[in-house]
């Protein structure tokens, strides 16, 4: 889908090269993630593809042809693109700025409105109530979904993402994270991705591709990168607690157990104890008949609370992830709430399970022990 | 009172006057406006000629005003035309300067994003960066009225006609309350256009949201 072929940058004035005879493929559908310091090149790199800037020598290839001849605003009308500081145009709406492209592209006015609309939804803002606002009306977490609900109006088939979600805090930037992989197993683009934070290149990589002054030192699945390191470089890179980065590379649903403490609204008092006391984690879930978590009942709360019913004796849920969050996620979220355990619901909030301290603990001594 | 009297007895006269003046201005700004939005976008894309050319409109505002109609008067001669073209370079400088400045401080951000989404130049400068600049643009032109509206009474001293006429004939003649009404009436100008330019570019702002 994209091959770069000896791709090399030298900027006026300076005796480094920026991005020296680099070769890389990205196949169709992958997320290929550029990572290294800054100064790796390898934002540059990326601003070659959709020639924002132009190679010094070399070639790029986009499904096979060359795109120093293809005109660049056409070229770049098919790449979608997605940068740190957003760029949301402050004069338009919501609604204007995610029609960009398809305005570009003259659609009629009919399609633009419905696929706009649609996007929105697709990148979870509410078209009615964000819509017709402007970006300075929208948070951090927010302005960023709707540059990327512009960057994919005209449904390009390649995306260029240059650290779309470091302008967040962490709490928003790993919702986004797992919220643009869910819409990535959808919608299958190709996506060169740039990020200098390797926890980043680890979640959402499927290859990445480590630059060092512009020269590429391992191009590999990220747990390729972990467990075999192609020198110093990498090995520095990636740091020393390994163990907990490979959480980043294994979501919630994939190791779900089936056993998930999950009690409906009228389960009596007696039941509940039995449950709590079989329970490792000495706590249980209340579900409702639809399926949604409505409550949690522990120890502590049967003894002290009154009530014969489940419905009576619950607590608040302190938090829950979803069901395509990391590990890594999931093991932010219970150090938060201070539990061992933290409820796992799908896209949709209905339940799904529990994961606790001692599933993950498991996973990272198999990890240990398959090496 | 003698000003009210004054007015009164030669309200045509004055009102013809006040008109005049008001063509004058409108005219000179208007094509300020269409050379110096021009020039001023003109020279976004290139360095050095933004520097030449800035330079160039700020030594012509330095001038002083009847120096300036002295040396338009020997090609122009005397009348509507030289104080005219006096007036148009002087509002040159700040439109000039504010549509450049305007053009150049929007975020770099944007402008890549709306490059990076494949918008040609033509594209990028009609719906981004005039639409973002327009408040930096209403200001100048905003500075530019007010200021040519005092230079405009000056250019009657060359037959440019206008509300200047009566300070100058009332000097001549001492006649006070004529002096008096030409003040009042280029002053009600100079107050009024700042007042309707700032009102437009304050709207401008809060619809450009920044």
């Amino acid at each position: 889908m994209i091959r770069l072929e000896n791709l090399t940058k030298q900027f006026p004035g300076m005796d480094r090269l920026a991005v020296n005879k680099l070769n890389l493929e990205v196949g169709k559908g992958e997320v290929c993630v550029l990572v290294g310091p800054s100064g790796c090149g390898k934002t540059t790199t990326m601003k070659m593809i959709n020639r924002l800037c132009e190679p010094t020598d070399g070639k790029i290839y986009v499904d096979g042809q060359d795109t120093s001849k293809m005109n660049p605003i056409k070229l770049r009308l098919d790449i979608g693109y997605v940068i740190q500081q957003i760029g949301l145009f402050p004069h338009m709406t919501i609604n204007d700025n995610v029609a960009t492209v398809p305005k570009e592209k003259k659609w009629p006015k009919e399609k633009i409105k419905k696929r706009t609309a649609e996007l929105l939804e697709l990148v979870g803002l509410d078209p009615r109530e964000h819509g017709g606002r402007y970006p300075s009306g929208l948070s951090g977490g927010q302005q960023q979904r709707v540059g990327i609900a512009r960057a994919l109006a005209a449904d390009p088939p390649i995306m260029l993402m240059d650290e779309p979600f470091a302008a967040v805090d962490r709490i928003t930037r790993s919702r986004l994270q797992n919220e643009f992989l869910r819409l990535q197993r959808e919608l299958n683009k190709t996506i060169i991705f740039v990020t200098h934070d390797i926890d980043e290149a680890i979640k959402m990589g499927d290859r990445i591709a480590v630059l060092r002054e512009g020269k590429l030192i391992q191009y590999d699945e990220p747990g390729k990168i972990l467990s075999e390191p192609a020198g110093d470089f990498v090995a520095n890179l990636v740091g020393r607690n390994r163990s907990i980065k490979r959480l980043h590379l294994i979501r919630a649903h994939e190791i779900l157990e089936e056993e998930h403490w999950g009690v409906p609204l009228d389960t009596p008092r007696e039941e509940i104890k039995e449950r709590i006391e079989e329970s490792v984690i000495s706590t249980v879930m209340v579900i409702d008949e639809k399926g949604y978590l409505k409550g949690i009942i522990g120890r502590r709360a049967i003894e002290e609370k009154e009530g014969e019913k489940a419905e009576d004796l619950m607590e608040e849920v302190p938090d829950n992830v979803t069901d395509d969050a990391t590990l890594n996620d999931a093991l932010s979220v219970m150090l938060e709430i201070g539990e061992g355990y933290v409820p796992v619901v799908d896209a949709d909030g209905l339940f799904r399970g529990t994961l606790t301290l001692n599933t993950l603990l498991d996973q990272v001594r198999s990890d240990k022990s398959a090496k | 009172m003698e000003v009210i009297d004054y007015f009164i007895r030669r309200q045509s006269m004055v009102m013809e006057l006040f008109w005049e003046h008001m063509y004058l201005i409108v005219v000179a700004v208007g094509i300020a406006v269409a050379v110096g939005v021009i020039l001023g976008i003109i020279i976004t894309y290139n360095r050095t000629l933004a520097q030449g050319v800035l330079i160039v409109c700020q030594v012509l505002m330095t001038i002083p005003s009847i120096a300036m109609l002295g040396l338009l008067l020997p090609f122009f001669g005397i009348g509507f035309t030289t104080g005219m073209l006096a007036l148009v370079l002087y509002s040159l400088l700040p439109i000039v300067r504010n549509t450049h400045s305007g053009i150049i401080e929007i975020d770099k951000a944007i402008i890549e994003a709306a490059t990076g989404m494949g918008m040609n130049e033509w594209r990028k400068l009609t719906r981004i960066k005039l639409p973002l600049a327009l408040p930096v643009i209403m200001a100048g032109i905003r500075t530019a009225t007010v200021m040519v509206v005092g230079i405009g009474a000056i250019a009657s001293y060359i037959g440019a006609g206008g509300l200047g006429q009566l300070i100058f004939n009332g000097i001549s003649r001492t006649n006070p309350p004529m002096i008096i009404t030409g003040a009042i009436f280029i002053s009600i100008i100079a107050v009024g256009f700042d007042l309707i330019l700032g009102w437009s570019e304050r709207r401008l702002h809060v619809a450009g949201r920044d």
